[in-house]
């Protein structure tokens, strides 16, 4: 106990005494300061020396703070018959100590004094508030860990301290980059221009015929945009299952033999960045797409552009979803134990009727739970509603265009994600109230040695057509994808190319050595360096919180794991306006920075390395953890020297995932990138505004192909395994 | 297996004092449970599943933490320590053994994580392996090993910590028949050679029998009765525990009367007229157990008997299982003859062994 809290007390000083105390200006990785004026220079002026020189007196509380907990163990030491008064004192240090920085961050802001009380109160301040910097951090994060330490002492958990630290570090997480930026902004879709409080203008706002109107019912106008999201995303919802169940029982019940190869499509939403399948889409049925324009020859009428709006959306959209659904009802087909359905034909049913009445009733669920996702998907997509939606608006382009476009109405795009925010909740809510603990699966781990049922005859000959139909558009809309890239002008002049690849991606030789002068390496680079930070911090975060849901009990702990899952269900484009507005100004000042990137993606791909996590954990006999607790080991030894070794495929399948994920992404992505740090995706997104199909194709390609071989690599390291599904291998010692 | 003494004991006694363990805020898994271990014996705690057996061993190891009560080991009050900080150790049902560690790594973690020096921890590891019969095999990975081999990994795993009491979570469920009696005896073996407390928890009455100093058979959260495992075959304090270890014969009888001075309870079945010990009873209903092996049937009988009629006949190879019917209920009687037998629907004189019925409260 009193090493962990010498631990901390020394970060604690080390953040008040030697770090800067603000953040740096040259950003995280600049070590400029250390010759430029430090410790004086009040830029990159440790606290302390801030303090000595009378600048910033109101941190002078916080070395009183930081200190309580020596005084603490003086104390245990002298007065021995009060075992609890370290426990105390820890606590209260602790929590002083977060709640005084907190309340010092935000109540003094870039013009001094944030509220006109504060004003009145202390008069005028004649100084701002900057960014917390490293010394600030790690002041912050010490008072944490004293709080937990504190409560370990008091005996939660067993007096565990790194289990009650663990919790700590990750409710501080999930508080600070989800709860605190989605609050924020929803109390800021509550203020009018000048920062005062009006439910008036919010419910104006809210309720706006911009968002709700049912012109198209009656005349010749769109609707809401509200509508128009909600009736997306119910078809894309309603069709993705549809063709996902088809998917899975091919797959699974036709006894085709080649049904396997329909599993390496479950990689492709993976591996592609959403809007690729919209570009696709248009150069095939765009104003002069392939199809489009072979039609209107054969028929001799003009090509129109029909496909962007709802249809273009609607095709794009089935093509990148509909392999989640599959994803997901393969799981739950294959858990519909065969010995069910030769009870069902050995009294006597058909096999139409053993479908209809067994099979199909037990995947109900399942069915609902790929429905849900479908629908929370569409509504989160925005890449391919940019890219096609012409003049369909939906919820997640129309908050884009309210920050960026020429209103710049922050107001306006706070309340557009409030209400994509309650469409995505309400479903994550069904999800998990409605279907999250009834389960009907019947298998039992026991071995079933049933065969599954061979599918009636009038379901399976449908059910190939539409494969058939799928698998081949598929294969066209990626051929297209590669072949576009290496077209001069797609639509006039379609002679073979390799100008795009060299404008994005040429290389010379100098005498410096190798010279990246294409256009994309930039932002390649910075996608490829932003990926890997992130990668290895979200497998971090994803497992040590998996590790806590799955092998502890605690107090509140079904809340802590709706608040870790909760990100799922935020939408990216919700996400990124949430952290421009709420990072964009002292206490945490990241706008414009490469870590309010890896931050965005650590927060957005968590669920994945949790889900991850929770998969392979389960597959752990708890008697392993539980033996080396009674060997001698503590938990934080145990989890270092028996979790992580055992979990070595499901670490590097959380790291995958989160590195690819972090690169295709581009709905959070593209309100917090910079000149300085621009990704892939939105450069690419950024051509396709410019009418530069070529070069955005050829990228596109490039990514498609980098994440292939990544996963690829992935999948010879673990041996076997099945990519976004459970990548556990069960470890249970041979009897 | 042989007998080296390079691992002492450090064997110390166990005591529940009242503990009770409640789960999810209402079920009761132990409930108010007092019992006592002493330093170097062998304890079996024998129920069936649901009893709370595996509860109490665990709150021993400290993977639970008890509701209410407290857990002396030795003289120390462990009742708030968590596993890690007791002087416990614990084979598995499932053995747990880390299957990415060699078995030499696996015998030697907990010396480790207690931070042993190097040499110390090889001379123990080489000791703990030897003492199970298993030198040599330190590279060995877990998954190359037979079943009974694993368990002995995990037996010397916990041993060479040389821990205050030794627990033993169902250790032999996972092995067959045969190797199951060997491996108890190496068990028991090890345990009087090194003197060790140690608490077992199992359902199969047999090896409860063949292992213990002392059994403490629960049921529905408390305890049921403790004794020698003689007491609770030849004495069992009531027809749950009669009928638990081992089979028994249990009828509903009436105690005419009961001697003050000798203690002796007066009970009549038909013409058969038996004294037995009242174990503190009083005239009135009562019940009567009577071991199968206790009943014997006879062709003709010079002492009063219990007439009857076999209803059933099986020969089971190394005895004759009978069902006889008589006035007095139908009994069930093994008979290790199984050259002369009876077939079903012969008259048979049914007599009982002077120590065989014993009375149990109604």
């Amino acid at each position: 106990m009193n090493r962990t809290i010498a631990l901390w007390l020394f970060v604690g000083l080390l953040g008040f005494c030697v770090l800067p105390w603000y953040v740096l200006d040259d950003g995280l990785w600049s070590f400029e300061w250390l010759t430029d004026g430090y410790p004086f220079d009040t830029d990159y002026a440790p606290a302390l020396f801030l303090l000595l020189q009378g600048e910033k007196l109101w941190l002078s509380p916080v070395p009183v703070l930081l200190s309580l907990p020596l005084l603490g163990i003086v104390l245990s030491k002298l007065i021995p018959t009060r075992p609890r008064l370290l426990g105390q004192i820890l606590c209260l240090a602790g929590a002083l100590g977060l709640a005084y920085m907190l309340a010092q961050g935000f109540a003094i802001g870039i013009r001094g004094w944030n509220s006109e009380l504060l004003v009145q109160a202390f008069g005028e301040l004649g100084d701002r508030q900057f960014g917390f910097g490293y010394g600030a951090m790690l002041v912050c994060i010490s008072f944490l860990f004293f709080l937990t330490t504190g409560i370990a002492a008091r005996g939660a958990v067993n007096g565990d301290v790194f289990i009650v630290g663990a919790i700590g570090f990750v409710i501080a997480l999930v508080g600070m980059f989800i709860l605190f930026p989605v609050l924020n902004m929803l109390s800021s879709a509550v203020q009018d221009g000048d920062g005062n409080y009006s439910f008036g203008i919010f419910f104006s706002k809210l309720f706006s015929s911009k968002i709700w109107g049912l012109h198209c019912l009656t005349e010749n106008r769109s609707c809401g945009v509200a509508w128009n999201s909600l009736v997306l995303a119910l078809c894309v919802g309603a069709l993705t299952t549809l063709l996902g169940l088809v998917f899975a029982l091919v797959a699974t019940r036709s006894g085709m033999r080649q049904a396997h190869l329909l599993r390496p499509l479950t990689v492709l939403p993976i591996i592609t960045p959403p809007f690729v399948i919209g570009l696709a889409i248009i150069l095939l049925f765009g104003l002069s797409g392939a199809v489009t324009t072979f039609v209107a020859d054969l028929l001799g009428i003009n090509p129109t552009r029909w496909v962007y709006g709802l249809p273009g959306i609607l095709i794009a959209q089935l093509l990148s979803f509909t392999p989640i659904a599959f994803l997901v009802l393969i799981g739950v087909v294959e858990g519909v134990a065969p010995s069910m359905e030769e009870a069902s034909q050995t009294l006597r049913a058909t096999r139409w009727q053993t479908f209809r009445t067994v099979s199909l009733p037990l995947m109900r669920p399942g069915i609902a739970n790929a429905f849900l996702l479908g629908f929370i998907e569409s509504m989160a997509d925005f890449g391919n509603p940019l890219v096609l939606g012409g003049n369909y608006d939906v919820l997640s382009t129309e908050i884009f265009f309210a920050i960026v476009g020429a209103q710049n109405d922050q107001g306006q795009a706070a309340v557009l994600a409030i209400v994509l925010l309650i469409f995505t909740l309400s479903a994550f809510y069904a999800q998990r109230r409605w279907l999250g603990k009834k389960s009907y699966t019947t298998q039992t781990g026991k071995g079933d040695s049933g065969i599954p049922a061979v599918l009636p005859r009038r379901v399976l000959i449908p059910s190939y057509i539409l494969v058939s139909i799928w698998s081949i558009f598929t294969i066209v809309v990626y051929g297209m994808i590669f072949y576009g890239g290496f077209v001069e002008i797609w639509g006039l002049d379609h002679s073979i190319t390799l100008k795009h690849y060299i404008t994005a991606f040429g290389v010379t030789m100098t005498d410096n050595g190798l010279h990246f002068r294409g256009s994309a390496w930039d932002s390649f680079w910075t996608t490829l360096r932003i990926a890997a930070t992130a990668a290895p911090l979200t497998a971090a975060v994803g497992l040590v919180t998996a590790y806590l849901l799955v092998r502890q009990d605690f107090a509140a702990k079904n809340a802590f794991e709706f608040g870790t899952m909760l990100s799922f269900a935020i939408p990216g484009t919700v996400i990124g306006v949430a952290y421009i507005m709420a990072f964009n100004v002292p206490p945490i000042e990241l706008t414009g920075t490469g870590v309010i990137l890896v931050l965005s993606f650590i927060f957005r791909n968590m669920p994945v390395g949790i889900r991850a996590g929770v998969a392979s954990m389960s597959q752990l006999d708890k008697s392993l953890d539980e033996a080396s607790l009674t060997l001698g080991a503590n938990t934080w030894r145990t989890f270092r020297e028996i979790i992580l070794p055992l979990m070595k495929p499901a670490i590097l399948a959380a790291l995958v995932f989160s590195f690819v994920r972090a690169m295709t992404a581009i709905s959070a992505v593209i309100f917090l990138v910079s000149a300085e740090h621009n990704m892939a995706t939105s450069y690419i997104i950024g051509r396709v505004e410019n009418n530069d199909y070529g070069i955005a194709i050829a990228y596109s390609t490039t990514l498609i192909v980098v994440m292939l071989v990544v996963v690829l690599v992935m999948q010879l390291l673990v041996g076997k395994s099945k990519v976004g599904r459970r990548v556990a291998q069960k470890i249970t010692p041979t009897v | 297996m042989t007998t080296n003494i390079g691992i002492k004991s450090k064997a110390a006694s166990v005591e529940f004092k009242q503990v009770t363990k409640i789960y999810g805020g209402d079920v009761k898994a132990v409930d108010e449970v007092s019992l006592h271990v002493n330093a170097g014996e062998l304890v079996t705690l024998l129920g069936p599943s649901g009893c709370g057996k595996t509860t109490t061993l665990r709150m021993i190891a400290g993977l639970e933490m008890v509701s209410s009560g407290s857990i002396y080991i030795g003289e120390q009050d462990v009742t708030l320590l968590p596993a890690t900080d007791r002087d416990v150790s614990m084979v598995f049902q499932s053995y747990a053994l880390f299957p990415h560690m060699n078995v030499f790594e696996n015998v030697s973690y907990g010396l480790r994580v207690s931070k042993l020096n190097k040499k110390d921890i090889l001379e123990k590891t080489n000791t703990g392996l030897e003492l199970v019969g298993l030198a040599g095999y330190g590279d060995r990975l877990p998954s190359e090993l037979s079943g009974g081999q694993q368990q002995r990994v995990a037996v010397a795993r916990a041993l060479v910590l040389e821990p205050q009491v030794l627990l033993f979570d169902e250790p032999l469920s996972n092995l067959d028949a045969k190797l199951r009696r060997q491996v108890r005896e190496e068990i028991r073996e090890l345990q009087t050679d090194l003197g060790l407390t140690v608490v077992y928890v199992t359902h199969d009455q047999e090896e409860a029998l063949a292992v213990s100093d002392r059994i403490i058979v629960m049921r529905n959260a408390g305890i049921a009765q403790s004794g020698s495992p003689r007491d609770l075959y030849e004495q069992p304090a009531d027809s749950f525990v009669a009928d638990f270890i081992g089979e028994a014969n249990i009828m509903d009888v009436q105690i005419s009367s009961v001697d003050e001075h000798t203690g002796l309870a007066r009970v009549t079945l038909g013409n058969l007229s038996l004294e037995l010990s009242s174990r503190g009873m009083s005239a009135g209903p009562a019940k009567l157990a009577v071991r199968p092996n206790r009943i014997h049937l006879l062709a003709q009988s010079d002492v009063p008997s219990l007439e009857g009629v076999v209803r059933k006949s099986t020969y089971v190879g190394n005895h004759m299982e009978y069902v006889v019917a008589t006035d007095h209920g139908e009994w069930f009687s093994i008979s290790d003859n199984v050259d002369e037998v009876f077939g079903a629907g012969v008259k048979v004189q049914v007599v009982f062994s002077e120590r065989g019925p014993v009375l149990l409260p109604d």
